[in-house]
């Protein structure tokens, strides 16, 4: 069965409804990007995988690894291998970066019957990830994401993806906000975790990001559905017919993604 | 309806105690003339109620319908172990330990004194340190506050602390207050004077703090005078046993360009007090007045700030924050008071309070009078739960939801014992908010 499978899925934030009916498959060593324009749906799609409950679930399914995503507690997704690299990092003054992180890895570990870690195997484990996103280790002494620059939030999330090595990691507009340098260190980051039992999906406005986690397949979310797929080059129409193309089945020129 | 004529009755219960307590005492004519005058002062005031603008929020009466005994002769049995809780794991600060309110000359350590440093109890200093203790009274008015006049009355012991021009006192001074189960019903009045000289620096602690589950009183109160371009960091640290009651009133008269540094932390007791006031006296002087109350059960805390502006160019800093569970209930009242003259002044107050239940209580009342044009104040304050987006995130990362609360919790608090510049301190409490929510 394939690592994640989502029918028909229906939520709301409120009383809006934003996804209406979206349906997704997602195999293991898969990347799959969702594209779409603002107010599509793309983040609550990855807010809802991940279990926020500010968005209220109303229709359809998701199986995560077999199991019904729904039954699941936010926590409980994250031990089973979910991974929600954030749009918007939250700030967390006054908890260290570090202790955080091993807090989250233990977690996880003590989830997968594993014993946990001391802060010494700690160190040398985050020795390592470190280097994956060009981080110094000055950043593991200061309070979770307080006072980051928006790339220094962006590559934090993807420390934390190094660290804790999820089943499926869903990157919500990773790439907002990041200058080019930033990105392909990130991007860096994304492709070296890449293995061929996890999976990745890339929410995304801009083709930009493709160019370097390059995917599999490419969906077109809009109107709360995915209403197009295909294979890389996908993602490349769009970004040069613009996403009216797709959702109004008339292409509107070079202009109109921009 | 109350009448202000039912405080009266408490008052008199003071009276023999009074009476007793003025005539064994070998402290000087003036010393004991202004005690007459204290206590007289107080039995006019009797005990604050909740139509004093001040006491607002908070009901003294739990206090004034208790008959305390007087602690004024050595008693106790608290070993040194026993202190081990309360000394942030440091053995080589200068300490005084007063037990039951008494100095233990047994449980201190004053060897290592550098040179410019005078630290004796308040009963050896009357005679000692003359030059010194004839400050006494003068910076703390009893005139309109009745547990200041209360103190003065009773005062009996308490640390004199002396530092002397340019002299930089590098390790801390630990004033240790404890209780034991000796100390049950009664009550303590100690006083303390702090004075710096020019440019001279120290860190001075005071900790409440107790062996027992005793109910007793202590009412302390501290005098610092701060001489030109001196820096002290003063943390209070009140740990009182659980059902005990406290007041504790500080105040700090401040000259040119020095710096008055306070941390308050207020976890024990069942009804505590304190008053934080410093008056800015001279030009360029600035104080920063953190605090961290956390409490749970039927605690009552309550603290009251004072800063007054009294010169041009000063600056003053609050952060105060509360942590408030079961039905306990907090104050935090900033008074912020800028002379006519004191222009340019710069002052910032803030206030944060998360409730951690439905039935905690907090009142906070930023306080601010001005009366200069060309002046900077801004005050905020906030009252909130545990942030959702916060707490999903750190869901989202594997951490349950208990674990994600309570870290949440702590890392509130740990925002404002960040600003503790004795690294000792600030890793001790940041270890017993740790211990308390994680």
């Amino acid at each position: 069965m394939a690592l994640l499978v989502i029918k028909d899925l229906e939520a709301r934030v409120g009383d809006k409804p934003i996804l209406k009916g979206l349906s997704l498959t997602v195999d293991r060593g898969e990347v799959h990007a969702v594209m779409g324009p603002n107010g599509s749906g793309k983040s609550t799609l990855a807010q809802v995988l991940a279990g926020n409950p500010a968005y209220e679930v109303t229709g359809g399914s998701v199986s995560f690894d077999g199991k019904d995503l729904f039954e699941m507690e936010a926590e409980e997704r994250a031990q089973a291998g979910m991974f929600l690299a954030f749009q918007y990092p939250v700030e967390i003054p006054g908890v260290s970066n570090a202790y955080f992180l091993r807090a989250a890895y233990n977690e996880i570990r003590k989830a997968r019957g594993e014993d946990e870690v001391d802060p010494l195997e700690f160190a040398d484990l985050m020795d390592e990830k470190l280097g994956m996103v060009d981080m110094d280790s000055a950043m593991l002494n200061r309070s979770v994401n307080s006072g980051f620059s928006g790339g220094e939030k962006k590559r934090n999330e993807i420390l934390q993806m190094a660290v804790l090595e999820p089943r499926l990691a869903i990157l919500d507009e990773t790439d907002s906000g990041l200058d080019i340098d930033a990105l392909r260190i990130v991007a860096d980051g994304v492709n070296k975790l890449k293995r061929p039992d996890n999976a990745t999906i890339v929410v995304t406005h801009y083709q930009r990001l493709l160019n370097y986690i390059v995917p599999d397949f490419v969906h077109v979310l809009a109107h709360g559905r995915i209403l197009k797929s295909g294979g890389k080059d996908l993602a490349l129409e769009l970004e040069d017919k613009g996403y009216d193309w797709v959702t109004t089945g008339t292409p509107v020129g070079s202009m109109a993604g921009a | 309806m109350t009448t202000p004529v039912a405080s009266r009755g408490p008052v008199e219960s003071y009276v023999d105690a009074f009476d007793e307590h003025s005539t064994n005492a070998s402290v000087p004519s003036w010393v004991q003339s202004m005690r007459r005058a204290a206590f007289d002062r107080f039995a006019a005031l009797g005990f604050p109620t909740t139509k004093n603008e001040d006491w607002h929020f908070t009901s003294t009466s739990p206090i004034a319908e208790q008959e305390f005994v007087l602690l004024d002769a050595a008693s106790g049995d608290v070993r040194k172990e026993e202190l081990a809780p309360f000394t942030f794991g440091a053995s080589d600060w200068h300490t005084m330990v007063f037990v039951n309110g008494r100095y233990a000359a047994e449980l201190s350590d004053l060897s290592k004194l550098p040179k410019g440093v005078k630290l004796r109890d308040l009963t050896s200093a009357w005679t000692e340190l003359p030059d010194v203790v004839d400050r006494v009274g003068k910076i703390a008015s009893y005139d309109t506050h009745a547990f200041t006049a209360l103190n003065a009355a009773f005062m009996h012991d308490g640390a004199v602390l002396h530092v002397a021009d340019g002299v930089e006192v590098a390790k801390p001074i630990h004033l240790v207050f404890v209780t034991d189960a000796t100390a049950a019903k009664g009550m303590m009045h100690p006083r303390s004077l702090i004075m710096l000289g020019r440019h001279a620096k120290a860190a001075v602690i005071e900790s409440y703090v107790s062996t027992t589950d005793a109910m007793y009183l202590t009412n302390a109160v501290t005098e610092v005078s701060l001489a030109d371009g001196a820096t002290l960091l003063h943390y209070k640290m009140q740990r009182e046993a659980g059902r005990a009651f406290h007041v504790s009133t500080t105040e700090a008269s401040q000259a040119r360009d020095s710096h008055y540094i306070s941390f308050s932390l207020a976890t024990g007791g069942a009804l505590t007090r304190s008053n934080i006031y410093t008056t800015l006296d001279g030009e360029g002087a600035g104080a920063t007045l953190n605090g961290l109350f956390m409490l749970d059960g039927q605690q009552i805390s309550d603290h009251q700030t004072q800063i007054v502006h009294a010169k041009p160019n000063c600056f003053s800093r609050e952060l105060y924050k509360g942590i408030l569970d079961g039905r306990s209930h907090g104050v935090f009242n900033g008074k912020v008071y800028v002379h006519p003259i004191a222009q340019k002044t710069d002052g910032k107050q803030t206030n944060k309070t998360l409730l951690l239940s439905d039935t905690a209580q907090i009142d906070t009342k930023p306080q601010l009078e001005i009366f200069a044009d060309d002046v900077k104040c801004t005050h905020g304050a906030t009252v909130g739960q545990i942030d959702q987006m916060a707490l999903f995130y750190l869901k989202s990362r594997g951490i349950n939801q208990t674990f994600a609360r309570r870290l949440l919790t702590y890392a509130f608090a740990a925002d404002v014992l960040e600003t503790i510049e004795t690294e000792e301190i600030r890793v001790g409490l940041e270890h017993m908010t740790l211990e308390r929510f994680v």
